[in-house]
């Protein structure tokens, strides 16, 4: 059994070779200095929404004349998240812009590079805030909340009658927290008295399960007057099943979603309004605060100000958070305006 | 006949040295493509995102060796998360909820033990339904939430290192359990009976060995290793969640023929298990410091396993069709 | 030959032949068992919610199902054989992309592109066949390869792109959402498909000859029957079928990334366990796939009407799959107890 023994021998050397002596080598200095090597995570790749975040990303880089790159699994969650972040901790990258699917499950990750050195900005939806310096969010989530239940009051005749709610992932930060404000604005404003949340679902960012989920919301609920979608994975599916089965304009929809996906429905009808915030703009605004944390022009505490670019001066607030603005809502007078 | 069992121990021989081969050869692949790949921390890194999948391979081994499959460990891996969570979260202190968590795969592990040899059904469909089976289970247990906030102790022992070393924690367990899984397979007479009872089951029963209850006690292993692997993944991720681990099962199914478990059974070992989990773990590293996705990664392992089936059974045939021209060309001189 | 010869060198085959009456009777009793399940969920569930019971609910039902049911036909005929083809969900998640692209970039019309997704479906099929037969690498292995393979091909090809509903013609679109003589096309084409595949099962030589195989290979191949040939075959035909699946999948959905279809096999494989097909192959029929597609589509269904919470769907089907192999090895046990009985008479 000499050839066995030698298999034996073979995984110990090269085990004991590589994981005791190699030590912390490779890596090289910490990300910092003027190099500008930002890489963007965000929930998914192939996602349109985080597509054209990628590009205002691009546009900073090229001002900055820093370097930009985009990696992401296609699966929405945290455990898919955390390869990623080891592997760009292992390339030793000077900032990483991350959007959580969980924000618990990619801290330890997200810790250690930034043990390494390297800077962790959110954006989109935040990791735990322990694991991140700042977080870029695209508008107060109290006000995308209330403005979501505002528009489905706005669309259902009478502003009664059961909704529901078709979300992204259940454990998704940002999404969760709308939702809470729109439990809140349901339960504690006399003005959506009639309105009853039946239920929420969960299409977590993916067409089919979304599309299922949405099929699912009609079948289960006949008497549906409404539903809100948080996310342009989820509203674009809805407006297809609605339009398939024949129920657009007696189910209201409304939500967030891109322009360019919702065009369409928003000129026959079926979506008659949903709110946004430009996306590209998110983009732009995270990779350049990441930049600035590079440069060492800003530390991430609260009250610092900074300049960011063509969007202006904003300023870290408590337990840095950095808001982009408020939502915009599109309708179809103006939804010819925005390209993406 | 002597011949025909050293052609076969001269083709294993070779499949470990294959399969330590094509690490060196990874190796040097990964380094080649990315600069960070050749790093203490990188190996440490791979090796703890694998750790799971090792664990679930070794008893999956030896159901494979004994000719049966289990297609549920990814689920009772779920199941073990998701109760751990909810334990956890009703505010149980691990030290009670761990042992529990085992227990319950054990049981699993017993459901499917039971329904193979009781019930006779065949484990390829047995495990397909425990596989839906105990994932709904999973659901139900902890609904689409998830569970953080773990003691640092646990969440330490999951992520972080043996310390002074680079060595993951999971990897110790993993080395304890590789040790006494290779040691019991090649040493024992326990181990003597799963390859009987993987080449001809009902010569093993002539021969006294109770194949009932080898195998019950065989899915028992693996529903117990499969929760113990949720508990690892859980300490690593922070979070226990009902979908942990979805999707595992491939790898590991894959990690187990590649590394030279034969499908119909009877033939394997845990050395080249071992290896192959690391030819996989080291190729998708690899590839991942190179900046391809993991999904496009799948292409090279799917290939990886269809030759390694492949490749060895055409050498089969290439061999005996040549063995067998000499032969007729030798009947035919004399 | 005597019976007794042929009885000790091919036991199954000739006791098969003995008794086909008695295996046939045995299939249409499995058939009638997940009808009369189908019964009991549809009585329960629409005495407590008399809107399950609406055709426009049975319609949803059997859309749900029919892409299924459609992948589900073309598994059988493999499984008939003694093999599984693992590789399903990839193969309808890379047609219906590639279909959907091809579209999209305006490269093929409607009919050109769903000729080129058949054609695409077709080919996969027949690599996993060549990789088994030519390669001698057991199905199972080889198709769980090629299930990464085909993705990992899916997701290079589409390069972070994903095919959504405006891209797509409309005549495209209308092929799942339109119907014929009042019943949606997608249902028509599932039931025309499975009608023509079991018909064909049943009547032609080539459909036996496929039983044959699976019950038995080595007497299959004692009484001079191509295995190789006809497993090449049925491997075409699952391939091609899941690639008519692909190119409608495109049409039902109207969003295609490279994700499309993931975890299908699972799906497809518990339909044909549940309809009573047998694993190890030699019996099942094609009309059993459906109906087992149709109960765990029904019950999925029963569990939203009911306003149950989805997460039990996974744990029941789960558990209906163990009850109908459960319930398969219970009467094939006490049926060969028969066959025994009376082969040796």
């Amino acid at each position: 059994m000499g050839w066995k023994r030698g298999a034996h021998i073979a995984i110990a050397g090269v085990m004991g070779l590589v994981l005791s002596a190699c030590g912390g080598g490779g890596g090289g200095t910490s990300g910092g200095g003027g190099n500008l090597n930002i890489a963007f995570l965000p929930k998914q790749v192939n996602n349109p929404y985080f597509d054209v975040a990628a590009s205002g990303g691009q546009e900073a880089a090229a001002e900055l004349k820093g370097q930009f790159k985009q990696v992401g699994p296609s699966e929405a969650t945290g455990a898919a998240q955390i390869p990623f972040i080891q592997t760009l901790t292992q390339q030793n990258v000077s900032a990483i812009v991350v959007s959580a699917d969980d924000p618990n499950a990619i801290a330890p990750a997200l810790k250690q590079a930034m043990q390494k050195g390297i800077k962790v900005v959110g954006y989109d939806s935040s990791p735990a805030p322990d694991a991140r310096k700042v977080f870029i969010n695209q508008a107060d989530s109290k006000d995308i909340g209330e403005i979501e239940v505002q528009m489905v009051c706005d669309e259902i005749p009478g502003c009664s009658g059961e909704i529901a709610i078709l979300s992204a992932t259940s454990t998704a930060t940002n999404q969760n927290a709308w939702i809470d404000f729109m439990k809140q604005a349901l339960s504690g404003n006399s003005k959506y008295s009639g309105l009853k949340l039946v239920k929420v679902a969960y299409g977590n960012d993916d067409p089919q399960t979304s599309t299922t989920e949405a099929q699912g919301l009609l079948q289960a609920y006949p008497n549906l007057k409404g539903i809100i979608s948080p996310t342009t994975v989820g509203i674009s599916a809805a407006a297809q099943v609605l339009e398939q089965t024949g129920k657009a304009g007696k189910v209201q929809l409304t939500g967030l979603g891109t322009p360019n996906l919702m065009r369409k429905f928003v000129k026959d009808g079926t979506c008659k309004q949903f709110a946004l915030w430009n996306v590209k703009d998110l983009g732009y605004l995270a990779y350049y605060t990441a930049a600035l944390m590079v440069q060492g022009k800003i530390k991430g505490q609260s009250g610092d100000k900074f300049h960011a670019g063509r969007l202006g001066d904003y300023t870290i607030g408590s337990d840095g958070v950095v808001l982009l603005g408020p939502p915009f809502v599109f309708k179809a007078d103006n939804i010819d305006q925005l390209n993406f | 006949m002597i011949r025909v069992s050293t052609l076969r121990t001269r083709l294993l021989a070779r499949w470990e040295t294959l399969l330590v081969l094509l690490l060196i050869v990874f190796t040097w692949l990964g380094s080649s493509l990315s600069p960070y790949f050749f790093s203490g921390s990188n190996f440490s890194d791979l090796t703890s995102n694998l750790m799971e999948k090792a664990i679930m391979a070794l008893p999956l081994a030896l159901i494979i060796i004994a000719g049966e499959i289990d297609l549920s460990v990814e689920s009772m891996l779920g199941l073990a998360s998701a109760l751990l969570g909810l334990t956890y979260a009703l505010g149980w202190s691990l030290w009670l909820a761990i042992p529990l968590v085992l227990a319950v795969g054990a049981l699993g592990g017993l459901l499917n033990g039971l329904l193979v040899t009781w019930a006779r059904l065949p484990s390829l469909v047995v495990t397909l339904g425990t596989l839906a089976l105990f994932r709904g289970l999973a659901s139900v247990v902890l609904g689409p939430q998830s569970v953080s906030g773990w003691p640092s102790a646990f969440t330490n022992f999951g992520f972080g290192d043996v310390p002074g070393t680079l060595i993951p924690w999971p990897f110790v367990v993993f080395a304890v359990l590789a040790g006494a899984f290779t040691f019991v397979l090649h040493r024992t007479w326990i181990g003597r009976q799963l390859y009987a009872i993987g080449k001809n089951k009902e010569a093993a029963r002539y021969a006294g060995i109770r194949v009932a209850r080898v195998k019950t006690l065989l899915f028992i292993l693996s529903g117990v290793l499969s929760a113990l692997a949720g508990i690892v993944l859980t300490a690593r991720f922070s979070s226990a969640r009902a979908d942990n681990g979805q999707g595992f099962v491939l790898d590991v199914v894959t990690a187990v023929l590649l590394g030279g478990v034969n499908i119909f059974g009877g033939e394997g070992t845990i050395v080249g298990v071992v290896l192959a989990v690391f030819v996989i773990g080291v190729l998708r590293n690899g590839l991942t410091l190179a900046d391809v996705s993991p999904d496009t990664q799948s292409v090279a392992v799917g290939a990886l396993l269809i030759i390694s089936v492949a490749g060895p059974t055409a050498v089969r045939r290439i061999r005996s069709a040549w063995s067998n021209r000499r032969l007729t060309q030798a009947a035919n001189t004399s | 030959m005597d019976r007794t010869v042929e009885a000790r060198f091919a036991p199954p085959l000739a006791a098969r032949i003995g008794l086909e009456r008695t295996l046939a009777l045995v299939a249409r009793l499995r058939e009638l068992g997940i009808l009369v399940a189908l019964a009991v969920i549809v009585i329960v569930v629409g005495v407590q919610a008399p809107r399950f019971l609406s055709v426009s609910n049975f319609e949803q039902i059997l859309l749900s199902v029919s892409l299924i049911a459609i992948v589900a036909v073309g598994q059988t005929s493999v499984v008939l054989t003694r093999n599984v083809d693992l590789s399903v969900g990839s193969v309808v998640g890379l047609v219906a992309f590639v279909t959907g692209d091809l579209l999209k970039e305006h490269v093929l019309g409607v009919p050109g592109a769903i000729l080129a997704g058949c054609a695409l479906g077709l080919g996969l099929g027949a690599l996993n066949g060549l990789i088994i037969t030519v390669g001698r690498v057991p199905a199972i292995v080889a198709t769980l390869g090629t299930l990464y393979v085909y993705r990992g091909l899916d997701f290079l090809i589409a390069g972070g792109k994903q095919v959504s509903a405006i891209d797509l013609p409309s005549s495209y679109l209308r092929i799942a959402s339109s119907s014929v003589v009042g019943v949606p096309t997608l249902i028509v084409f599932a039931a025309v498909t499975a009608a023509i595949a079991a018909y064909l099962l049943r009547y032609s030589g080539t459909g036996r000859e496929l039983y044959a195989i699976g019950s038995s290979p080595t007497a299959a191949e004692l009484v001079g029957i191509p295995a190789q040939r006809l497993v090449f075959g049925a491997f075409v035909i699952c391939g091609l079928l899941a690639g008519v699946a692909g190119v409608l999948w495109g049409s039902r959905f109207g969003t295609v990334n490279a994700f499309a279809a993931g975890g299908l096999e699972l799906q497809v494989i518990a339909a044909v366990v549940v309809g009573g097909v047998n694993i190890f192959g030699g019996s099942g029929t094609v009309l059993g796939a459906v109906l087992g597609a149709a109960l765990l589509g029904t019950i999925e269904n029963a569990l939203r009407i009911l306003h149950l919470s989805q997460f039990w769907l996974q744990a029941i089907d789960g558990a209906v799959i163990l009850l109908a192999v459960g319930t398969d090895a219970a009467i094939r046990s006490y049926f060969q107890r028969v066959l025994m009985r009376t082969g040796r008479r």
